[in-house]
C-alpha cells in the first residue's frame, strides 16, 4: 500500500525523496517557528539537519551495497569511518612545525589527496577483513568486522600511534586526547581549487542582509550541507548503476545462493571481495565527510553505537533499495537523530518553567505512592535526549513485526543493465531503431 | 555470437563443443565419508564423450554425493577427477563450471528473489558487465548494454523452447516444483557447457514436456554435448541412456549397456533386496 504512495509521487523515485525532504524540512520550519528561531537559528536549523541527513544517506546507501545486495553483515562501519578520517588527516594536515598548536603534523599533501587516501585505506582495510572472513560463512565477518572496528579505535587510542616518523615528518594520530585538523577549511579549499574562492566570500557578503553579524558560518554550513547532497546523488548514481549491471546481478545471486552463483562459474569470493572494498571506501569517504570540518577528532567517536545508527537507518528505509537507503537516513537524521534534541527543545519552550525530577527514582515514586503520573511524565521530557536509543529500540521492535522490510525493502530493483520486461515481440519489431537505455 | 539455431530454434552459443577425446570425465578412486557413513567408496568410471549417460542407484547410494565431488561442492577424501585431461580435482565449483562442466541441483535452487529472466540472465559466460569498472565507467558501459541485450535475446529463445517465457517476469520464488526444475535445466543450458550433469531433472516435470526435453536432450547429445544423468524412473533411463552407471552403498556396482543392466542379477538385488 505504501508502494501506492510512492507510485502517486510524480517525478518517481527522485520525487519521493524530495517528497520527504520537504516534508521533513518543513517540519523543523514549523518547529523553529514554534521555539521563536531567529531567522540565523532557522537556517542554522536547516544547516545541520542537512548534514546528518546527509552522512546518513550516504552511509545507510554503502551499507546497502554489502547487506542490501550482497548479503554480507557488516557491523564495523564506523571502523572505516575513522580509518578514513584518519588517514586524510594524516596525508593533508601540515607538516609539524615546533610550538604550533598541534602535537604532530601530516604529510601536508592537498584535501582531495587526503580524501582519496582515506578511501584507499578503507578500501584496503576492508580487504585486509574480507580476506580471510569471506571464505567463512556469514556471521564471521559479523564478527570480524566488529572486532575490526574496536581494534580500530584502540590503535587510535594507544600511544604507540600518537607520534611517529613517515617519510621523515613527524606526524601521528594523537592518541587519546585526539587530532587537530588544522587544515585550510575544506570549503575554503575546495572553492580556492575551482578558483571561486573570492566570488564565494563575495556571496557570504551579500549575506550580510540577512544576517548582519558573521554570516560566514551560516553559509558555511548551508553550503556544506548542499555539497553532501551531491555526494549523496553521487553514491546514489555510482550504486544504481553497480546494482543494474552483471555485477550487480552476481551481488544479488550471491545474497540469495552462492552456491548456485558459483556452479554457473562465478568467482564469487572476487565478487564479494570487491563490493566489499566499494562499500568500505565509501564509508571511509563518508567517514572524511562527516568529521572533516569539525576541528578535531578523538577515537572514542568512533564507537559501535555510530554502526548501528547506520543499520537502524537502513532498515527504516529497507535493504535492498538504493532510493529506500536514502530515505532511510533521512528519515533516521531527522526523526531519530536529530529529533529527540529539537523535541526537547519545543518542550522547554512550550512548558518553560517544569521541575522535572532529577532521577528515575524520584519520578516513579509518586506513581506507586500517589498515582501521580506527571513527574514520570516530566522526567521522561526532561531525558528525551538521553532516551534516543530507547526511542531507536522502541522503533526497531516496531518494524520487525509491522513492516519487516522497512520503506522500501519489499520493492525489487532489477538487476540488470537493461528493463528486463515481457514486452519483448514489439521490441523485437522495433528493433535496430536505437537503443537509448543508457543515459 | 551463436550459429547453433539449427537445433529447434534453440540457441546454445559457441556451437557444439570440439570432439578430441572419447571420455571427457574421469573420476579415478572417488571417496567420500562424513563422520561414520562412507557416502562415495572408490568410485572409479568415465562418462563417454556426446552419450548420455545414466547413473542410477537406490536412495542413499552417493549419486548427489558424487556430483558434489566432481563439481568441487565437495573436496573428496580420496580419488581424483579427469576433465578434458585435465585434473580437476579440488578446483572451486566456478573454475570447474567455466571449463564447461556445469551441474543442476537434486532440490531446485532457484533464485527466488530475483525473475526468471534475471536467474536466466546471470548464467552465461564472459559478461563485459561482470566487471565493476566496466558497469559503472560512462562510454564503456555502453558495451555492458549491447551484451545485455544480446543475451536477453538468446535467453528469451530458451525461456521459449522450455516453455517458461509466460513465467519471464515472475519471482522465481513464485514457480511450483516442475517449473523451477526447468527454470535450472535451461539456466544450466545457457551456460554453455560441454557436460551436463543433471540430478533428477525431470522430477516433478509433466510427462508431455519431459518428452520434449529428452528430444532436446538427444539433439544436444547429436551435436557433441555430454550428459550424466541422475534419474529413478527405470524405463526411463533404459530407454534414453547409452550406457548405465549403477552406484549402490556408495560403491561402482556394475556398468554397461542398459540391456546388460537390465538383466544384471546385482542390480535386481539392490534394488529389491536393499532397503529402498
Ligand atoms: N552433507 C552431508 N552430510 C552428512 N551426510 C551426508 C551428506 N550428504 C550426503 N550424506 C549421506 O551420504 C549418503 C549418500 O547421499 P546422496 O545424497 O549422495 O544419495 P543419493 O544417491 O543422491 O540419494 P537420493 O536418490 O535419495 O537422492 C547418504 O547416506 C546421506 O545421508
Ligand atoms: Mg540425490
Amino acid at each position: 500500500m505504501r508502494d501506492d504512495v510512492v507510485a502517486r509521487i510524480p517525478g518517481g523515485d527522485t520525487g519521493a525523496i524530495v517528497a520527504v525532504l520537504l516534508v521533513i524540512y518543513a517540519a523543523y520550519v514549523l518547529a523553529g517557528v514554534g521555539l521563536g528561531f531567529s531567522l540565523r537559528g532557522q537556517l542554522n536549523t536547516v544547516a545541520t539537519l542537512t548534514f546528518f541527513i546527509g552522512v546518513f544517506a550516504m552511509l545507510s546507501l554503502a551499507l546497502n551495497l554489502h547487506w542490501g545486495y550482497t548479503g554480507l553483515f557488516n557491523i564495523g562501519i564506523v571502523g572505516f569511518m575513522a580509518v578514513g578520517i584518519y588517514v586524510m588527516a594524516l596525508v593533508s594536515k601540515p607538516l609539524y612545525e615546533a610550538g604550533g598548536a598541534s602535537q604532530v603534523g601530516g604529510l601536508g599533501l592537498p584535501i582531495v589527496v587526503g580524501m582519496l587516501a582515506g578511501m584507499a585505506a578503507a578500501a584496503l582495510l576492508g580487504l585486509v577483513v574480507a580476506l580471510p572472513a569471506l571464505r567463512l560463512r556469514a556471521d564471521y565477518l559479523a564478527i570480524v568486522t566488529i572486532a575490526m572496528s574496536e581494534i580500530v579505535r584502540f590503535s587510535f587510542l594507544s600511544g604507540d600511534f600518537q607520534q611517529f616518523q613517515l617519510f621523515g615528518e613527524r606526524v601521528g594520530f594523537g592518541g587519546g586526547s585526539g587530532l587537530i585538523l588544522d587544515y585550510t577549511d575544506p570549503i575554503e579549499a575546495f572553492f580556492s581549487v575551482v578558483g571561486l574562492w573570492d566570488a564565494y566570500l563575495g556571496v557570504v557578503d551579500a549575506f550580510g542582509v540577512l544576517i548582519p553579524t558573521n554570516p560566514k558560518p551560516i553559509v558555511d554550513g548551508l553550503v556544506y550541507g548542499a555539497l553532501l547532497l551531491g555526494f549523496v546523488a553521487a553514491y546514489f548514481w555510482l550504486l544504481k548503476r553497480t546494482g543494474e549491471s552483471p555485477f550487480g546481478r552476481v551481488l544479488k545471486a550471491i545474497r540469495e545462493d552462492e552456491d548456485v552463483a558459483n556452479s554457473l562459474g562465478k568467482n564469487t569470493n572476487r565478487f564479494k571481495i570487491k563490493a566489499f572494498m566499494l562499500g568500505c571506501a565509501l564509508m571511509g569517504l563518508a567517514g572524511v565527510l562527516w568529521f572533516m570540518r569539525s576541528g578535531a577528532v578523538t577515537p572514542n567517536t568512533f564507537r559501535p553505537r555510530i554502526t548501528f545508527f547506520i543499520w537502524i537507518a537502513l532498515i527504516i528505509g529497507g535493504a535492498g533499495s538504493n532510493t529506500g537507503s536514502v530515505l532511510g537516513g533521512a528519515v533516521f537524521a531527522a526523526l531519530l537523530y536529530q529529533g529527540p534534541r529539537t523535541l526537547k527543545n519545543l518542550i522547554d519552550a512550550v512548558l518553560p518553567s517544569t521541575n522535572a525530577p532529577s532521577g528515575f527514582g524520584p519520578a516513579v515514586a509518586p506513581l506507586f505512592s500517589t498515582l501521580d503520573p506527571a513527574p514520570l511524565l516530566f522526567y521522561t521530557l526532561d531525558s528525551v535526549r538521553q532516551l534516543q536509543l530507547v526511542f531507536m529500540g522502541l522503533v526497531l521492535i516496531w518494524l520487525m513485526h509491522n513492516r519487516p522490510e522497512g520503506m522500501l525493502g519489499h520493492r525489487k530493483e532489477t538487476a540488470a543493465g537493461i528493463p528486463l520486461t515481457a514486452q519483448r515481440a514489439q521490441k523485437r519489431q522495433a528493433a535496430d531503431g536505437g537503443g537509448g537505455d543508457d543515459e | 555470437m551463436s550459429d547453433a539455431a539449427e537445433s529447434g530454434g534453440l540457441t546454445l552459443g559457441s556451437g557444439g563443443p570440439g570432439i578430441d577425446e572419447e571420455y571427457p570425465l574421469q573420476a579415478e578412486g572417488l571417496r567420500k565419508a562424513f563422520g561414520g557413513i562412507t557416502a562415495v567408496e572408490d568410485a572409479s568410471f568415465r562418462v563417454e564423450r556426446g552419450s548420455v549417460t545414466g547413473l542410477i542407484g537406490p536412495n542413499g547410494a552417493g549419486k548427489s554425493t558424487t556430483f558434489n565431488l566432481i563439481t568441487g561442492m565437495l573436496d573428496p577424501d580420496a580419488g581424483t577427477v579427469t576433465f578434458d585431461g585435465e585434473d580437476i580435482t579440488g578446483l572451486e565449483p566456478h573454475a570447474i563450471a567455466n571449463r564447461g562442466l556445469v551441474r543442476t541441483f537434486q532440490i531446485a535452487r532457484e533464485l527466488q528473489d530475483m525473475t526468471v529472466l534475471e536467474n536466466m540472465m546471470l548464467a552465461p559466460k564472459g559478461q563485459r558487465g561482470e566487471s565493476l569498472w566496466r558497469s559503472v565507467t560512462p562510454g564503456v558501459r555502453r558495451e555492458v548494454i549491447d551484451q545485455e541485450s544480446e543475451l536477453l535475446e538468446r535467453v528469451w529463445e530458451v525461456l521459449e523452447f522450455f516453455d517458461i517465457d509466460h513465467l519471464a517476469e515472475e519471482y522465481a520464488g513464485n514457480l511450483s516444483g516442475g517449473q523451477r526444475k526447468l527454470l535450472e535445466l535451461s539456466r544450466a543450458l545457457l551456460t554453455d557447457p560441454d557436460v551436463l550433469l543433471l540430478d533428477e531433472p525431470f522430477a516433478g516435470v509433466n510427462p508431455s514436456l519431459e518428452k520434449r526435453l529428452l528430444e532436446h536432450i538427444h539433439e544436444l547429445r547429436e551435436q557433441g554435448y555430454t550428459f550424466l544423468l541422475v534419474e529413478h524412473d527405470m524405463d526411463l533411463i533404459m530407454e534414453n541412456c547409452g550406457r548405465v552407471i549403477v552406484l549402490h552403498q556408495g560403491q561402482i556396482l556394475t556398468e554397461g549397456a542398459p540391456a546388460e543392466i537390465q538383466a544384471n542379477e546385482e542390480v535386481i538385488e539392490a534394488y529389491l533386496g536393499g532397503n529402498v
